[in-house]
């Protein structure tokens, strides 16, 4: 069995989700396909799922053009994908799930029997009869692997199959794919976890930004994969001076969870005018601590002070009063309303008491802060016709002048070099402003050059701080990778 | 999107609702021009006439301003016939236990009717942002909720002395009734409120700060959080507002039609006036007209069945029918704006 991919495409209107994506994976090879949210890996899996379809390039399967127009003739090639939520029919038995999808001339007897002998094979423990809403999450999978076997599956794509299950749940995993490359079949493992690519794969193609950022035999040095998913912008170098401002906010043993990502024991101290940097692998922790701060995930344990003040029972809306303000990576889905023109979401920022809009005033403030901030749109615009910088841009302009905090996921994520560029120069003019800003990039260029300290994190833990003055590029890969503490 | 392209989707889409609607009435063997010609006679023939299709038109205004806030709060309303019942059954208990002027009885129905449409609209709101229940659910439950109660009232605690009968019950003192004009049942007070309440509301969304919070809310209720709106207690507020305007249309129907309370006092116009909100695309303004022109057909069914023998729900099929092909018309348009969106955009840089 081998897979190849040639130069696939996708675009979704201005995002390219795929761009000119190719791969091969040979019979018995377990290939990795690595990358941050975002990157573009579930746009492929769902290319080769069926589920949408690519607008260029060609996909192969041992030298067999396939065109693989809906999720039906994916699975007639060959092609079985195990989603990161198992598709199972929690009410249905064991046996039920497996004839689910299989053709006509199969019934009960010929499902038992294959599930027996399939089970068997790879030392699955399924019984056939219970319902399956009494299987584990681990089990749903074997339960799935064992049904898109029987399919005829000669190729398997598991997409984040470790999100969700025990590690020695993991452990069985793995031992299963094994199995399956040395039957000769081909695997794709699609993960942003660095360490199960490192310990699973034979080879792994990193994916950033819809594009190929590298295709290497493992295992190869963390740092060197860090750095490709994490990339490095281009971003112009303004080391600045260093600030010496009065303490603003202190966190001590604080520990939090949401689902997905937590954060444990966290400590952390910011002074007026301070950019911090938060580094490390999706899910190990930045985006948690970002919302915990924010108020939008409680504090567990620990404290989190501000101006000496305890401020962990105060809600989103009261840490609004107090100055703070948080910037999401998805700025349509959180950030803006989509529907609403520039001027009625200037209206709708405004901490104006008065009942009734003057929308003139509106208006004129609306068109005086597209001009202060360059947005490319008039007064009427509405966020979903607006480029990603334009809407960053917008978000900035929304802000109020001087906020005390400003809590940022990904700043310049998906920007391009001007407006990204532009975006900083702002932030920076803030921050000696006195507002101090927390953001997390997996841009380590971003993350060196802007920040003033640089927390690293990794599995829910704070596991240094560096001044970013003094950080490189290299080093902070080996700290983001885990490999170890300095 | 401009002007000229929405006129043509809108014409094509009454043009696909005439041609399916003369289908059905070439099927059911209906005279044609007969037909037409009922149906503005049927509605504005004679000054009665004209008095009874606006006489339906106020609940259908009344009930379509109080949808025009809910789903403007991203909220399907369902519920607003049980709260056009609750504001009935509020109105009539103030008809019946306070004496007084006509003019302090008839303050004091709409005062409470509003209060007792507002009351049901935040069991539904209670329900959807303290329980996790859907409206659409909690709607349609405290609907047959309502009208068990206006049943238990009618044949309960004020039935007619000796009748346990679900007619209705004793009609109000006359201090209770809404003023008409002579001959006309239509009471101009009541069109007033219900003009007065479309009104309030356009104001209301378009002009003020709760307006545009409310719109936030119902677009995208994560982003008005994001910009410190409590996004629950608009949606709240939203149950409250539409709810207490549907009860006004439960005071009308009491006090300005049946003059009394009957078990059907919401008529069926709460549903009726979700379509007529989905065809007015959510704006007050559109609303006035479209709520006429179902009024015009709600009549002209009267007379098609009187003078030509159609079924009444022949006017049902049509109005269904107008709404199904806007909606149809409108969801392509919106789906080909979409796509052609992004093609632009997929075509200039980031």
């Amino acid at each position: 069995m081998s897979l190849e991919l040639r130069a696939i495409t996708k675009r979704f209107g201005s995002v390219v989700a795929n761009d000119t994506i190719s791969l091969s994976v040979g019979p018995g090879e377990i290939h990795g396909l690595l990358g941050e949210n975002g990157a573009g890996k579930s746009t492929l899996v769902k290319i080769l799922s069926g589920f949408i379809t690519r607008d260029h390039g060609e996909i192969e399967l041992d030298g067999t053009k396939l065109h693989l127009l809906s999720p039906n003739e994916a699975v007639a090639n060959g092609i079985g994908i195990l989603h990161q939520e198992p598709l199972v029919f929690l009410p249905f038995s064991v046996v039920d799930n497996f004839l689910i999808g299989s053709p006509k001339e199969y019934g009960h007897a010929e499902a038992y029997e294959a599930l027996s002998r399939i089970s068997e094979q790879f030392g699955f423990d399924l019984n056939p009869d219970v319902s399956a809403s009494n299987l584990s999450i681990g089990e749903r999978q074997q339960l799935e692997i064992a049904r898109l076997l029987w399919l005829g599956a000669r190729v398997l794509i598991l997409d984040e199959p470790t999100t969700a299950i025990s590690s020695t749940q993991r452990e069985k995993l793995f031992a299963t794919i094994r199995d399956l490359a040395g039957d000769g079949m081909s695997v794709i493992f699609v993960s942003h976890k660095l360490e199960e690519v490192q310990e699973l794969c034979d080879r792994v193609t990193i994916l950033r930004e819809g594009k190929i950022a590298a295709s290497v035999d493992l295992p190869s040095p963390v740092e060197y994969l860090v750095s490709k998913m994490f990339g490095t912008g281009v971003l112009p170098q303004t080391r600045r001076a260093k600030v010496n401002g009065s303490s603003l906010l202190e966190l001590v043993n604080a520990s939090a969870s949401e689902q997905p990502g937590q954060i444990i024991d966290a400590n952390l101290a910011v002074t007026r005018g301070q950019v911090i940097g938060l580094a490390g692998l999706e899910g190990a922790g930045q985006r948690t601590l970002l919302r915990a701060m924010a108020g939008f995930v409680p504090f567990t344990e620990g404290s989190f002070r501000v101006q000496s003040a305890e401020i962990s029972e105060l809600d989103y809306l009261d840490r609004l009063g107090l100055g703070f303000y948080y910037l999401p990576a998805d700025r349509q889905r959180e950030g803006l309303v989509n529907g609403l023109s520039i001027t009625e979401h200037v209206a709708l920022s405004v901490t104006d008491q008065s009942k009734v809009i003057d929308w003139n005033v509106a208006r004129s403030e609306a068109a005086r802060r597209i001009d202060k901030f360059s947005i490319k749109g008039t007064v009427e615009s509405t966020p979903e016709s607006l480029s990603g910088g334009n809407q960053q841009r917008l978000l900035l302009a929304l802000m109020p002048e001087a906020p005390l905090l400003l809590l940022m996921e990904h700043p310049t994520r998906g920007l391009d070099i001007e407006s990204a560029t532009w975006v900083w120069s702002y932030l920076l003019t803030l921050s000696e402003s006195g507002t101090s800003i927390i953001f997390s990039s997996s841009d380590l260029e971003e993350l060196t050059t802007y920040s003033d300290q640089i927390a690293i994190f990794f599995s829910g833990r704070i596991i240094d701080q560096v001044d970013a003055s003094e950080a490189t590029v290299e080093e902070l890969g080996l700290l983001i990778g885990g490999v170890r503490q300095r | 999107m401009n002007a000229l392209q929405q006129t043509k989707y809108f014409a094509g889409a009454i043009t696909i609702s005439l041609v399916v609607s003369i289908f059905f009435l070439w099927l059911v063997e209906a005279p044609l021009v007969d037909t037409a010609k009922l149906l503005v006679e049927g509605a504005f023939g004679t000054n009665q006439r004209i008095g009874d299709t606006f006489m339906i038109w106020v609940p259908l205004l009344l009930a379509s301003a109080s949808l025009v806030v809910t789903f403007s709060a991203g909220l399907w309303n369902i519920g607003v016939e049980g709260q056009i019942v609750a504001g009935a059954v509020a109105a009539s208990f103030v008809a019946r236990e306070v004496q007084g002027s006509t003019a302090v009885v008839l303050t004091l129905m709409v005062i409470g009717g509003f209060v007792g449409g507002a009351l049901w609209g935040l069991l539904v709101g209670v329900l959807r942002v303290r329980g996790g229940v859907n409206e659409i659910f909690g709607g349609i439950g405290l609907n047959f909720v309502a009208t068990g109660l206006i049943v238990y009232l009618v044949i309960g605690p004020w039935s007619r002395d000796g009748v346990a009968s679900t007619g209705g019950t004793e009609p109000f003192g006359p201090q209770a009734w809404f003023p008409t004009i002579d001959g006309l049942r239509v009471s101009p007070l009541a069109l007033i409120i219900a003009f007065v309440a479309l009104v309030s509301v356009m104001f209301l969304l378009s002009k003020t700060h709760f307006g545009l919070r409310l719109r936030a809310t119902g677009k995208n209720s994560l982003a008005a959080n994001r910009f410190g709106i409590a996004t629950s207690r608009y949606l709240l507020m939203a149950f409250i507002i539409g709810g207490g305007i549907a009860g006004l249309a439960g005071v009308t129907q009491a006090g300005a039609v049946y003059h009394r309370l009957v078990p059907s006092i919401s008529g069926g116009y709460g549903f009726l006036a979700i379509l007529i909100v989905l065809l007015a695309r959510f704006r007050g303004l559109w609303v006035i007209p479209i709520a006429l022109f179902f009024a015009t057909i709600a009549m002209a069914s009267f007379q098609w069945q009187l003078r030509l023998g159609l079924h009444s729900a022949l006017g049902g099929v049509i109005q269904g029918v107008l709404v199904l092909s806007i909606v149809l018309v409108m969801g392509y348009q919106e789906g080909r704006q979409h796509r052609e969106q992004s093609n632009i955009r997929g075509n200039t840089a980031l």
